[in-house]
């Protein structure tokens, strides 16, 4: 654990007591980010990678082992709104304007209204949503809508970002137009990001470390840092890098899923 | 709304039809008795005109209703005991207070059972208890208590039956919708810190509007019924509820049948408003036009 160290995991394990016995969600998971990484966990159903952001967003206690999020418990960060946390579905409140949903943040933690106004604007901008403040959420598409839902993560001052796949529910083209926006985002911002994904393709493009996770016990069975440049335009994903990279990460999903 | 007309105008049609050859039969007895008490053989048509026109028919025909609900609504003073403006505002009173004592009551139990489990396992049984108990027979104790209390009216009493009957649908509806917000809501604003009150008033209470507003138009009515039931087994000579005991019991068919309508219209008028200003809070709420 070094001074760049944003969020470490040590020997971290989970059990969900339910009616079929205890199910094991994470089983000694050890892991490291560092300040500016973006990171995906990726996995099949039941590998426990929403879990395992669900512990660093103190959304789920683990039941053995530690987590620290920039040095003290998931908790403290949680008070101290260290991250921003962007769910699967916008899940943006229909009886609030676009504008309306990405002020709630702003609202409960007390800034005032012209700290307010002035975030919400910038925000909306840099998600690429400038003008669309006074609609509701009904009069945007789905995409947009994670677009909001981004922005509303955003709009404090949190350096950590956790996405819990974000971008599944959305059509293959709108998911690239918002991969190349995020990646973009996270240069202007400079923020960490632990983002939750199943596909191949998206965490490749994304990531500078690859979290290869496998189920039953939900564990980490490889990680990989990309050797793929900083700049990454769409097209990357047709260079032998790439391809060579995506292919390690599925032979890492496929021993995950031979050692059950 | 245009479209929704064509189907209504048929089944009112059918309903004044089916009326109309109910008040022939029903009224046809009488008739006959008469005809044969006067040694006369009336025609089928002298029959069916009798039996259209009967003072005190066994069921009156809808012309005769409608009649008589003009000349009580437009033709009496308002001021006049045989207005059935004044007698239905005297009911609308006890039902607007009994509906702001319903809301009132409703939203709180919900508040506090939403907000604490003990309240949830000790007050809901009670609430639902509370709807199984005849109001017929509970009307008259609760005019004696409120007399005893000091109510020298009986707008307080039937008020009280009205919002006991009102106050169950917003109830259970609010306790329903302040409890919509689904998991993922939740954990959102836990994701800011967001304290209990916080989560109350920006997720709980708003995501509980579309719930209210369904619950108004039952409570309205159900409040509605509450002040006539209220008029009932009272004593009250004032109200609609009051115009159809006396009709009944003074064997007048029209007065009831006149005041029984008069009741419908005003359940109809308060239905109306209601979701006016249901529809009105949702365009304020950003509901998709």
């Amino acid at each position: 654990m070094s001074q760049d160290t944003v969020i470490s995991a040590k020997n971290l394990s989970l059990t969900f007591q339910t009616n079929d016995g205890p199910v094991n969600a994470l089983k000694d998971v050890s892991l490291d980010i560092n300040r500016g990484e973006f990171v995906s966990f990726i996995g099949p159903s039941g590998c426990g990678k929403t879990t395992f952001l669900r512990v660093m967003a103190d959304l789920e206690k683990p039941t053995a082992g530690k987590v620290t999020v920039n040095g003290v418990s998931p908790e403290e960060a949680r008070k101290n709104r260290a991250y921003g946390y962007v769910f699967q579905a916008a899940g943006l409140y229909p009886w609030r304007t676009i504008g309306g949903n990405i002020r709630l943040p702003l609202e409960i933690m007390g800034y005032d209204k012209a700290a307010q106004a002035e975030r919400v604007k910038q925000v909306l901008e840099l998600v690429e949503l400038a003008g669309f403040e006074k609609k509701y959420p009904w009069q945007l598409s789905g995409g947009m809508q994670q677009r909001a839902s981004i922005a509303r993560a955003l709009a404090f001052d949190a350096d950590i970002l956790l996405m819990d796949e974000p971008f599944g529910a959305l059509d293959e083209i709108v998911r690239d137009h918002l991969n190349e926006q995020l990646l973009a985002l996270w240069k202007k911002t400079n923020k960490t990001i632990g983002f939750v994904t199943h596909s191949i393709p998206e965490a490749v493009f994304l990531s500078t470390k690859i979290v290869v996770m496998s189920p039953r016990p939900g564990r980490i069975s490889d990680v990989i840092d990309s050797p793929l440049p900083a700049e990454r335009p769409l097209d990357i994903r047709d260079t032998k890098e790439f391809i060579e990279l995506s292919h390690r990460v599925r032979e890492g999903l496929r021993a995950g899923h031979e050692a059950e | 709304m245009r479209r929704n007309i064509g189907p209504i105008l048929v089944v009112v049609l059918a309903i004044i039809a089916i009326w109309y050859a109910g008040s022939f039969a029903m009224n046809r007895a009488w008739t006959m008795d008469q005809a044969a008490r006067a040694g006369t053989e009336p025609s089928f048509s002298e029959v069916f005109r009798d039996t259209m026109n009967q003072d005190r028919a066994v069921l009156p025909a809808p012309h005769q209703v409608a009649a008589e609900l003009y000349d009580g609504i437009i033709d009496k003073k308002v001021t006049s005991k045989r207005s059935l403006v004044y007698h239905g505002y005297i009911t609308f009173q006890a039902t607007m207070a009994g509906f702001a004592l319903g809301i009132v009551g409703g939203v709180a139990l919900a508040v506090i059972i939403v907000l604490s489990r003990a309240m949830d396992l000790t007050l809901m049984p009670w609430a639902i208890i509370s709807q199984t108990i005849p109001v017929v027979a509970l009307a008259p104790m609760i005019v004696v208590l409120s007399n005893a209390l000091g109510a020298d009216s009986l707008m307080v009493p039937k008020a009280i039956i009205a919002g006991y009957l009102s106050f169950f649908p917003v109830l259970v509806s609010m306790v329903a919708g302040l409890r919509s917000p689904d998991a993922m809501q939740l954990d959102l604003l836990r994701t800011y810190g967001a304290t209990k009150g916080q989560v109350f008033w920006k997720l709980r209470l708003p995501a509980s509007m579309p719930y209210f507003f369904a619950s108004l138009k039952i409570a309205v009515a159900a409040s509605l019924v509450g002040a006539i039931v209220g008029e009932l087994p009272t004593g009250a000579i004032a109200g609609l509820g009051a115009r159809m005991l006396i009709g009944s019991q003074f064997g007048e068919p029209m007065i009831m049948w006149s005041a029984l309508f008069a009741a419908a219209l005003l359940a109809a008028l308060l239905i109306w408003v209601v979701t006016w200003v249901e529809r009105l809070a949702g365009r304020l709420m950003g509901v998709q036009a």
